[in-house]
């Protein structure tokens, strides 16, 4: 692309800044680095062995690719222990977040009624928040610049030298045109699960039903990794029990809009406990 | 469980609940645009949007208004399920004054409702995300999505 810039602001001496977005994983991959050498030659070559670090682990566990080493173990034709050492990591992941969840979190299914009582593998709602995690604690490390990998609304970042925090702006699930919170953060990871962007694809495994109580429940802590399975699991559970879950283990806040719209959070969010009325945007861009 | 239980005793940096109402911050928000970046920084980024399936096109293009302050930057096109997108913002003193789809989906009526509804909502999404000046977005997962990428594309190219 060309940009011819002759923009005049010189409000603020803005931190060098710069970032990049591929389509990974079926959903936008942004990389956004901040500070010195965010846009030296050095850092282009490591967001890109980032992007490549995500692409090989989506040859792995993308449920999607017909030959990826968990579709071979989701259809019984591979064991956990003769695939990649990263899939047994993964695996153990997994039972760690059925255990940490109470179940809510369960990657490995009922096969059904085509083969009865057989254990299907889908770790798909973990891998994402995995994988990212891992890439931006790899392109952090011997980077000096403040690092945020944002994929398809989970967000991991990481802090540089001189870190300044991310400003993570929490969508209101009921209109994507508001932002209902800011959280800003300079290490950890945030994770939002809702029904708004595709529909109702969360199903509770103990009713197999989708769940419905919450719109939307974003969680943040140290891990992108946790932060990822414990929103999916909390809003699997609905507001209350979703919040309480989250409330218990230390250093992870949840943020829930109910169903009726209404907000909470966990105590560590007390900021959260009275919103204003949230008001239009100015400039009604909807003609 | 134990090596998961100490995980989870870590701590977060900084972590500070704020609320940031568009009309409280309209006017205080500036995008991190850098003044005069030139031409040879931006090229690269075209590069490396391209989509994994290899239908987006990567070219894109920007045009400065004659004489102004303002830039304009159009993003990739992005293939959706609904067919490409593709957005223009323009940028005027550190600030983003309007957004146009210059593509989108035109076909059964479906996908017209779709885009009445969507590309109107979603330009406001990046107006209100300007005036709070924030830097991504937590929220539901976004896939096979295309108009949400094509927009961030053309604000990420804007902060080059």
């Amino acid at each position: 692309m060309t940009v011819t810039s002759t923009t005049g602001a010189t409000d603020i001496p803005a931190p060098a800044r710069r970032a990049w977005v591929e389509q990974l994983m079926g959903m936008p991959v942004s990389i956004h680095l901040r500070g010195p050498g965010s846009r030296g030659a050095e850092a282009e070559s490591r967001v890109q062995a980032a992007y490549d670090e995500l692409r090989a682990v989506d040859v792995l566990f993308s449920p999607y690719l017909w030959d990826s080493e968990v579709s071979r173990i989701d259809r019984g034709e591979l064991r956990v222990e003769d695939a990649h050492p990263l899939v047994a990591e993964v695996v153990a992941l997994c039972e760690t977040a059925a255990v940490l969840t109470g179940g809510s979190f369960d990657a490995f299914y009922l096969a059904g009624v085509a083969a009865p009582g057989r254990r299907g593998f889908d770790p798909t709602g973990l891998v994402k928040g995995w994988a990212v995690q891992r890439a931006a604690e790899h392109l952090a490390a011997g980077l000096g610049c403040d690092v945020s990998v944002n994929a398809g609304g989970d967000i991991a970042v990481r802090p540089g030298k001189d870190p300044l925090p991310w400003r993570i702006g929490i969508e209101d699930p009921t209109d994507p045109a508001r932002v209902l919170a800011v959280l800003p953060l300079q290490r950890g990871g945030i994770a939002t699960s809702g029904t708004a962007r595709r529909g109702r694809h969360l199903v509770d495994p103990s009713s197999g039903r989708p769940a419905t109580d919450a719109l939307s429940v974003t969680v943040v802590g140290p891990s992108l990794l946790w932060a990822d399975v414990l929103a999916t699991a909390a809003f699997v559970r609905g507001p209350v029990d979703g919040l309480a879950m989250v409330e218990g283990l230390t250093g992870y806040e949840a943020l829930v809009v109910a169903g009726d719209g209404a907000l909470t959070t966990t105590s560590g969010l007390t900021g959260a406990a009275s919103p204003a009325t949230p008001q239009r945007p100015m400039g009604d861009m909807s003609g | 469980m134990r090596k998961i239980v100490i995980a989870l005793m870590g701590t977060i940096s900084g972590l500070i609940m704020l609320f940031s109402y568009h009309t409280s911050l309209a006017g205080s928000g500036t995008l991190a645009v850098p003044p005069s970046t030139g031409t040879g920084t931006t090229s690269s980024s075209s590069g490396s949007t391209s989509a994994g399936s290899g239908s987006t096109s990567g070219g894109s293009s920007g045009t400065s208004s004659a004489g102004g302050s303002a830039t304009t930057v159009t993003g990739d096109t992005a293939q959706t399920q609904w067919g490409p997108v593709q957005v223009q913002i323009t940028v005027s003193g550190g600030k983003i004054t309007d957004i146009t789809p210059v593509q989108y989906p035109n076909g059964n009526g479906r996908d017209q409702e779709i885009n009445s509804y969507a590309l109107p909502v979603l330009a406001q999404e990046a107006l209100a995300a300007q005036s709070a000046n924030i830097d991504h977005v937590s929220g539901a997962t976004v896939t096979s999505d295309g108009y949400v990428q094509s927009l961030q594309s053309a604000i990420d190219q804007a902060n080059l």
